[in-house]
């Protein structure tokens, strides 16, 4: 089942920290806001993208399924 | 140098009961009477339109609906029929809600049909309760003393009568752009500030209780009322066969005059506009539209199948003539600097976006404008683009795009240190004042 | 009577592991709020603030554990299981040590929401995390009332340390805060910013800090 990583934009605050743990799927644009692939998660990447998800201290960010 | 220098929004939106109907040739009069008086008085409603049909099966009246085509008249032209499915299929049953909020500056059409025809949208309100099953309804209309007062009469005047089935509540919409979008709304009705929410899920939006809510555009709460009473083949024998109906259209002369008009859709827009008026562009769509050059406009129908591929939209009716004398760079700075002042302020690319997009095209619009403003605007627009919860950030962008690119024999011209605008006085309705109190979203 | 005694031992025990739980408790305190204002500890990344607070935490949890189960198995005072969580019940300085129970029950609410942290809402986390405030001072008044010597020595410097260390925390937060500007009001902010007639200058990704004087580039979130 493909995953996708989502930012919930009313939430984020800019903490940065998805970008520092999860590097291959988010980067941080001028402003310090995550710039997040609309790709699907490769499977190498799903523990990397769950721990992003996890350590995020706004609970902004979620994986969910492709629709 | 006359200055297309941007000026604090000097021009005032009208007033409830200002309206000019300038009916075009081929304008209709379903939803506003030819004479353009009122019809507040319940009985004359009912002589002129005929009885509401009561109890009429919901599923048949959607059926009707999706016969008949309707789509959305608030800007997003959703197909009514499957809003209206939607809303019927959820549980619990939910509060249905007619939205005249009509944050929109440009915009005058709803506020003129709840001034003028307020129980057709009353009527609408009532089939579309019907429809979902729903016993409370609320209508929101834009904060106007005289205006609240005429709804609050007609809706006491069905309740004398026992018309209604559905209890409906009148409030005020808050005055802020955003304010009538869908969850923005909805967010109104719990009693939180009017800012739109994050909906990764497609569908209804929902109160904090967990409560679905039908929100519908007033004009097509009208369009419902008619349906109901004279079906969908006479729905269609206005429009075109893909956009069938008529709307109401919110037009802005060269000269200042504005006027609110039924036309059906698929009207050209030449038509809209006099045969004379010294125009150079015309904005489609309102401020989340599109700028067309005025001879390419001259040329189009008001429809989406033709308006879709050059970046334009029909959206809530409004259709603005840039006057040949004014600047369009400065015009479209004034706007975008509104537009970045009514961010909800929620999301970061929105409201660090929008606001240095503004500043730039501002710099955009005076002489000799710094050569990094250009490419500062356009990474800051790819920066902008869906990364927001609602649509702002992306219908500001699409304005600013095509005013870059209607207006780019001017931006040439400021390069130089010129510009072909005469007339400094701003053209496009603002609000007076800007809110900016944390209590005007309330 | 020379000579530690198996009594003595365990009585040590759970005083020493009860401050190392206070001094561990204050770091997470302080840790979170550096969290919550986007504060950065200098020269590690920004998961570092995040994955110490979490950390530390759940190391305070086995200190903590460790420091109540000594006291209770411990002969030379009375102290039931049960008093360790309910709250003055104990039959041995019942209010003191419920002051202790106290800030352990609201401990163990902030380290089982925050391990089920993806399973509730994030207002119903971020209510209970809240909590934190309430816990912390309990534990401090704890030590101050169930110590004999903590009025001197090496035990009133920790204490008067962490009380520090949390009251600057606190400042620094509280002063952040006072400085946020209010969400309707951002983009007026930065538009009024961006009004000084200087050159744009595109910022490099990622800044995190203004430059100083007219420039006008990226501002963090945190500021604004």
């Amino acid at each position: 089942m493909a995953k996708q990583l989502r930012v919930d934009p009313t939430a984020c605050t800019g903490h940065g920290l998805c970008a520092e743990l999860a590097p291959e799927l988010v980067t941080l644009d001028e402003w310090g806001y995550p710039l997040v692939t609309n790709r699907p998660v490769p499977r190498a990447l799903d523990r990397t993208a769950r721990r992003a998800v996890t350590n995020c201290p706004a609970l902004a960010l979620a994986l969910a399924r492709v629709p | 140098m006359t200055g297309c220098l941007t000026l604090p929004f000097p021009a005032p939106v009208p007033a409830a009961g200002d309206y000019v109907l300038t009916g075009p040739d081929g304008g209709l009069h379903r939803l506003l009477p030819a004479d353009g008086a009122a019809q507040v008085d319940l009985t004359a409603h009912l002589a002129r339109y005929g009885a509401l049909p009561h109890r009429a099966e919901p599923r048949r009246i959607i059926a009707e609906v999706e016969a008949a085509g309707l789509t959305g008249r608030g800007g997003a032209a959703f197909p009514a029929y499957r809003k209206l499915t939607a809303a019927a299929n959820a549980r619990p049953t939910p509060v249905v809600v007619g939205n005249g909020a009509e944050g929109e500056p440009a915009s005058s059409k709803d506020r003129s049909l709840l001034w003028i025809s307020p129980h057709l949208v009353l009527d609408g309100l009532q089939i579309a309760a019907a429809t979902t099953g729903s016993r409370t309804a609320v209508l929101y209309a834009p904060r106007n003393e005289r205006l609240h007062q005429r709804l609050a009469l007609a809706i006491a005047e069905r309740a004398a009568v026992r018309m209604d089935t559905a209890a409906v509540e009148l409030r005020d919409a808050p005055g802020r752009f955003l304010a009538g979008e869908e969850s923005a709304l909805a967010s109104h009705l719990t009693g939180l500030p009017a800012l739109p929410g994050y909906r990764p899920a497609r569908g209804l939006p929902r109160l904090g209780s967990g409560q679905p809510v039908l929100v519908q555009n007033v004009e097509t709460l009208a369009h419902l009322a008619l349906i109901a009473r004279y079906g969908a083949r006479w729905f269609r024998t206005a429009g075109t066969e893909e956009e069938p109906g008529s709307m109401l259209a919110t037009l802005h002369h060269a000269d200042g005059r504005m006027g609110v008009v039924e036309v059906p859709l698929g009207i050209p827009v030449a038509q809209l506009l006099g045969p004379r008026e010294p125009v150079q562009a015309v904005l489609i769509g309102g401020y989340h539209g599109a700028w067309l050059p005025a001879d390419q406009a001259a040329t189009l129908p008001l429809a989406n199948a033709a308006l879709g591929p050059l970046g334009a939209t029909v959206g809530a009716g409004v259709v603005a003539v840039l006057p040949a004398d004014r600047c369009g760079l400065g015009e479209t700075a004034r706007v975008a600097r509104y537009l970045a002042l009514e961010s909800a302020g929620q999301c970061g690319p929105c409201f660090n976006g929008l606001p240095r997009i503004a500043a730039a095209l501002d710099h955009l619009a005076r002489p000799r404008p710094d050569r990094r403003a250009r490419a500062d605007l356009d990474r800051w627009a790819g920066l902008v683009e869906g990364r927001g919860a609602c649509h702002h950030p992306d219908g500001s962008v699409r304005f600013i795009r095509s005013a870059l690119r209607v207006f780019a024999a001017e931006t040439a011209l400021h390069e130089q240190g010129r510009c072909s605008g005469t007339n400094p006085q701003p053209f496009l309705p603002l609000p007076s004042s800007p809110p900016l109190a944390h209590t005007d979203w309330s | 009577m020379t000579g530690i005694t198996h009594t003595t031992a365990l009585w040590y025990a759970s005083r020493a592991t009860g401050v190392v739980t206070l001094v561990l408790l204050t770091a997470v305190v302080v840790l979170g709020m550096l969290v919550n204002r986007q504060g950065r500890l200098p020269g590690l990344p920004r998961f570092a603030v995040t994955g110490l607070h979490r950390n530390i935490s759940l190391l305070s949890v086995v200190f903590l554990a460790i420091h109540v189960l000594t006291a209770i198995v411990d002969p030379y005072v009375t102290i039931g299981l049960a008093a360790t969580v309910i709250p003055f019940a104990s039959p041995y300085k019942p209010f003191w040590l419920g002051l202790g129970a106290l800030s352990l029950d609201l401990i163990a609410a902030l380290i089982l929401t925050s391990l089920a942290r993806g399973r509730m809402s994030r207002r119903a986390w971020r209510s209970i995390h809240w909590l934190a405030y309430a816990a912390w001072p309990l534990a401090v008044l704890h030590s101050i009332g169930s110590n004999t010597d903590s009025r001197s020595g090496v035990m009133l410097m920790v204490l008067v340390g962490c009380v520090l260390a949390a009251g600057t925390a606190l400042a620094w937060r509280l002063s952040r805060m006072a400085r946020e500007v209010p969400r309707p009001r951002r983009a007026a902010a930065i538009l009024t910013q961006m009004s000084a007639p200087v050159p744009l200058r595109p910022a490099s990704p990622g800044r995190t800090h203004e430059t100083g004087g007219h420039q006008v580039t990226a501002t963090t979130a945190g500021q604004l």
